[in-house]
């Protein structure tokens, strides 16, 4: 199958929909994925695929994905926060099926998993 | 790292904290050789920045003041008996260079440059990205600006289009012959 640039006027033409169709009430959310030196070799990358394909999966929208550089916690790298609302979570010692987990848990089903949380693993 | 990928990755997070707004990666690969440029129209470093950031390579004792990235990449390429070389100038840009022996035992495998450039325009839509890739006399271009065009109002970095893009690159990894837009991306304004 050869992709062409009909495939991409298409895609346009349905995301555009999509776009507009979108519920105006649906979460509003950040995720802020540390991907400086030691958040990438520790594995940042398939954690930020995994939330993209679980995002996608889940047919999310409205929800925000970007990258800050080292935060000087590198032991606890992967790491990112997700933002919903005002309220912020920091994920540590990220893997992509945890990763997953948070897409659904927190941010689809509104609850904090308190276990990958920094509090937890810092005490 | 692991693989060639995760040091592009990493290599292009430094263009754009470095403000760059168009970045060119490059690799062009032979049956000996796999060779990598990133280019990129960011803040560049002083000559002051450049002797500290290659510094540590040449001594061997260094409290790092300046950061990993290309000290590991450095470490990767003369593992191989590779070459390295970075070329900056301040408020113009940098170019960084870096040569694979790929038949030495100690190279690392070039990875999963799809899933970086997936990354790369997820979270930093707006850079325009052009990447090339050379191999057995084919090449694979995708200049993210393209796309851009055709897309308009819908941002590159929308989830149906990622999803799209990234089907898009896995046929480009199965079948290397089949690419979206071949050759004739300009590079710069
Ligand atoms: N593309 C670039 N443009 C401008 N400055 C750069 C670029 N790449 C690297 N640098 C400079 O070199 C320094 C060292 O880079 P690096 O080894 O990747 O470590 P780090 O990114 O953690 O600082 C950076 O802090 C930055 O000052
Ligand atoms: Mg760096």
């Amino acid at each position: 199958m050869k992709k062409s640039i009909a495939d991409l006027a298409k895609i346009r033409q349905e995301t555009l929909r999509k776009i507009q169709l979108r519920d105006k009430e649906d979460t509003n959310c950040r995720i802020v994925v540390g991907m400086g030196t030691c958040g990438i070799s520790a594995g940042a990358r398939p954690c930020l695929s995994a939330i993209v394909d679980e995002v996608h999966k889940r047919g999310l929208s409205n929800i925000q994905i970007v990258q800050t550089g080292c935060v000087g916690m590198c032991r606890l790298e992967p790491m990112f926060d997700v933002y919903v609302g005002n309220e912020k979570v920091t994920y540590v010692n990220m893997t992509p099926e945890k990763s997953r987990q948070v897409v659904v848990e927190h941010i689809v089903n509104k609850r904090v998993i308190q276990e990958y949380t920094i509090g937890e693993v810092e005490k | 790292m692991r693989d060639i990928s995760m040091h592009i990755l990493d290599l292009v997070m430094n263009s754009i904290h470095a403000n760059a707004s168009f970045i060119r990666i490059t690799i062009s690969e032979t049956s000996e050789t796999i060779s990598l440029k990133i280019e990129d129209n960011g803040r560049g470093m002083t000559d002051e920045t450049l002797k500290q950031v290659v510094d540590p390579f040449f001594t061997t004792r260094n409290t790092r003041a300046v950061g990993l990235g290309i000290p590991l990449l450095y470490q990767n390429v003369k593992n191989t008996a590779g070459s390295f070389n970075i070329d900056s100038k301040i408020n113009q840009g940098t170019i960084i260079k870096a040569l694979f022996n790929k038949n030495h035992i100690d190279c690392i495998p070039l990875g999963d440059v799809k899933e970086t450039l997936l990354s790369l325009i997820m979270v930093e839509p707006n850079v325009n990205y052009i990447y090339k890739h050379e191999k057995d006399n084919q090449q694979y271009v995708l200049n993210t600006k393209e796309i851009k065009d055709i897309l308009a109002e819908v941002p590159i970095n929308h989830i149906e289009v990622i999803n799209w893009l990234k089907k898009d690159l896995l046929q480009y990894n199965k079948d290397f012959k089949i690419g979206l837009y071949k050759g004739g991306s300009k590079w710069q304004n």
